[in-house]
C-alpha cells in the first residue's frame, strides 16, 4: 500500500460506499479544525488528490490521513497544496488576452481609475499578464489589481516574481499569439534560479489571501478575472461564488472566466450579456 | 445496464476513433466519452470536426459541468482532463497524469467510481502506457473492459500496457469492437405473446 501511484492503488472491490463516507468525515474533519471548506468541491478530482495524499504520506486509508492531519498541522499544509490545484501558465489561452485587449481595454480607458480583481490567482502568471497587457495598452497606471488566492504559499510565489526559465520559450510564444507589442525578453532578467520579472509590473498589484467559498467581497470592481478555480466548485458553490460576484460588480461590470466555464445555467446567466462569447467574457447588464 | 463508454486512444487514435465510432450502431444509445491524446496546442473544435464527418451521433467538446445525455459523443478538451461524475462531467487541470493531458486513467477511475459496473472501458492504439489502470479500475468495479488486439493496432504499446494490467473481457480487431459493443448494448425487443 505504499505504491506513489493513486492509479495503482489496490482498494477493496465494493469499498465505493465506505470510501465516499470516509472522504466525507475527511473533509468535514479539515473544516472544522482548519476552517477550510472543500465540502463542496466536485468531488472526482477531489478524491484523486486525496489520495495521491495518503499515498505520499504511506498511509493506506483516507481515515488514515484524516487522523494524520487532525493532529499534526504539517500534514494539513501538504494537503492544502495538492486540493488547491495550482497550475497555471502565462497570457495562457492568448485568444483570450486579444479579447482582452479589444474588448474590455476600451472601456477601460473611459474610467478615471479601474480596480480589477483577479480571484484564484495562484501563482501570479495570470496577474503578470494582466500587467503587461495593461502596460502596452497605457491604462496600467490608472489600474490596480487585486490578486487573491486561498492559498498563502502559492501568493508569496506570486510576490516573489520568478518563473522557471524553461518555460520561457512557450510563453514567449503565448505572448506573441496574445497581441503583445513588445520583445517579451524586456519584461524578465534570467537569475540563477530562475526568469525574474520586473518589479513595476506589480507597482499596482495587491496580493492578499480570499477564500471564494467563506470570505466576503471586500469591494467594488470594474473587472472580475477569475479562471479556472469555479471548475473545482461543485454546481451549488458555483451558484455562491457567482453571487459573490454579482455582488461586487457595478452594472456593465466585467466578468472573465475560463475557456471552458460558463454562466449558462447558473441563475444569474440573465444578468449579464455576452461581451465574447468564445473567451468567456460577460458583462452585467442588470 | 450499461450506462457509459469511455474511450482511450493516443497515436493512431484520430482514424482508430472514427472507425471505431463509425461502427457503433445506432441502436447504441450509450453516451460515449472519448480521451483521445492531442498536442497542448491542438485546435479545439478540430477532431470534433473531424468526427462530425464520419459519424450521425453529435458530438461534444465538453465544458465544466456538461450533462451526460444518451446518444451523444463527449470529447475530452485539448489540456484538461476529462472526469465523470454521476451525470454530468467535470474538468481539471491537474498535473499531466503519464506526461498526458487529458489522461485517459483520470477518464476511465472517475467514470468507476462515478457508475460502478455500469461502465464499458475500450482501449485502443497508442504509444504509452496511459489507460491501463484506469482500465484495471472499471474491471475492479465490475465494469467491462475491451481492448484492441494489439497485432492489429498502429501503436501496440497501449493496447498491450491495458492487456498486462487487466484481464480484459474481450480482445478485438477494431473493426469487430463497434459489433460487440452492440451485442453488449442492445437487448433484443422481448416480443410479447
Ligand atoms: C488552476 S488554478 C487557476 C490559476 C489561474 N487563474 C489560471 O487560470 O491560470 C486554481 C487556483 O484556485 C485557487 N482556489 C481554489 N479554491 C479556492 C477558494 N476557495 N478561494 C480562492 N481560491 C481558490 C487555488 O489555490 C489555485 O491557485
Amino acid at each position: 500500500m505504499t505504491s506513489v501511484e493513486p492509479s495503482q492503488s489496490a482498494r477493496p472491490a465494493g469499498g465505493e460506499e465506505l470510501e465516499d463516507l470516509e472522504l466525507r468525515l475527511l473533509l468535514e474533519g479539515v473544516f472544522r479544525r482548519y476552517g477550510f471548506d472543500f465540502r463542496e468541491y466536485a468531488p472526482a478530482s477531489l478524491r484523486r488528490r486525496v489520495w495521491r495524499r495518503v499515498h505520499a504520506e504511506r498511509l493506506g486509508t483516507i481515515s488514515g490521513l484524516t487522523e494524520k492531519l487532525l493532529h499534526d498541522e504539517a500534514t494539513m499544509e501538504r494537503l492544502l497544496l495538492d486540493l488547491s490545484v495550482n497550475v497555471t501558465a502565462m497570457f495562457r489561452d492568448p485568444t483570450f488576452y486579444v479579447a482582452f485587449r479589444q474588448k474590455v481595454v476600451p472601456v477601460l480607458r473611459t474610467h478615471p481609475f479601474t480596480r480589477i480583481w483577479v480571484a484564484g490567482c495562484s501563482t501570479g502568471e495570470e496577474v503578470y499578464s494582466l500587467a503587461i497587457l495593461l502596460q502596452e495598452e497605457g491604462v496600467y497606471e490608472r489600474a490596480r489589481i487585486y490578486a487573491t488566492d486561498i492559498n498563502e504559499s502559492v501568493l508569496d510565489r506570486a510576490r516573489g516574481g520568478v518563473f522557471p526559465l524553461e518555460k520561457m520559450r512557450e510563453y514567449t510564444q503565448n505572448y506573441i499569439r496574445a497581441g503583445g507589442t513588445r520583445a517579451f525578453s524586456e519584461y524578465y532578467v534570467a537569475a540563477y534560479d530562475g526568469a525574474q520579472f520586473q518589479r513595476s509590473l506589480i507597482e499596482n498589484v495587491v496580493f492578499a489571501q480570499h477564500n471564494l467559498v467563506s470570505d466576503r467581497s471586500f469591494n467594488e470592481f470594474h473587472v472580475i478575472v477569475c479562471r479556472n478555480v469555479m471548475i473545482y466548485f461543485e454546481k451549488k458553490l458555483q451558484d455562491h461564488v457567482h453571487g459573490l460576484f454579482y455582488e461586487s460588480l457595478p452594472t456593465f461590470g466585467i466578468l472573465a472566466l475560463g475557456h471552458k466555464e460558463s454562466i449558462r445555467f447558473s441563475p444569474f446567466e440573465d444578468r449579464y450579456e455576452e461581451l465574447d462569447n468564445g473567451e468567456k467574457l460577460y458583462r452585467k447588464v442588470v | 445496464m450499461y450506462e457509459l463508454i469511455c474511450i482511450g486512444a493516443s497515436w493512431g487514435g484520430l482514424s482508430a476513433v472514427g472507425r471505431l465510432l463509425a461502427d457503433i450502431s445506432e441502436d447504441v444509445t450509450l453516451p460515449i466519452a472519448i480521451a483521445q491524446h492531442r498536442h497542448p496546442g491542438a485546435l479545439e473544435g478540430t477532431l470534433r470536426e473531424l468526427l462530425a464527418l464520419q459519424i450521425r451521433r453529435p458530438v461534444t467538446d465538453v465544458e465544466d459541468k456538461t450533462p451526460i445525455e444518451p446518444c451523444r459523443v463527449y470529447l475530452a478538451p485539448p489540456d484538461y482532463h476529462l472526469l465523470v461524475e454521476p451525470g454530468s462531467f467535470a474538468l481539471s487541470l491537474d498535473e499531466r497524469v503519464q506526461f498526458a493531458r487529458p489522461s485517459i486513467d483520470v477518464l476511465f477511475e472517475s467514470a468507476a467510481d462515478a457508475y460502478g459496473d455500469r461502465v464499458i472501458g475500450v482501449i485502443l492504439t497508442g504509444a504509452n502506457e496511459d489507460g491501463a489502470a484506469g482500465l484495471a479500475r472499471i474491471k475492479a468495479r465490475g465494469g467491462v473492459a475491451i481492448v484492441q488486439d494489439p497485432r492489429g493496432a498502429e501503436r501496440r504499446v497501449m493496447p498491450d500496457a491495458a492487456l498486462a494490467a487487466t484481464v480484459a473481457d474481450a480482445v478485438l480487431p477494431l473493426e469487430e469492437i463497434g459489433k460487440f459493443l452492440y451485442g453488449l448494448c442492445v437487448t433484443p425487443a422481448v416480443t410479447q405473446r
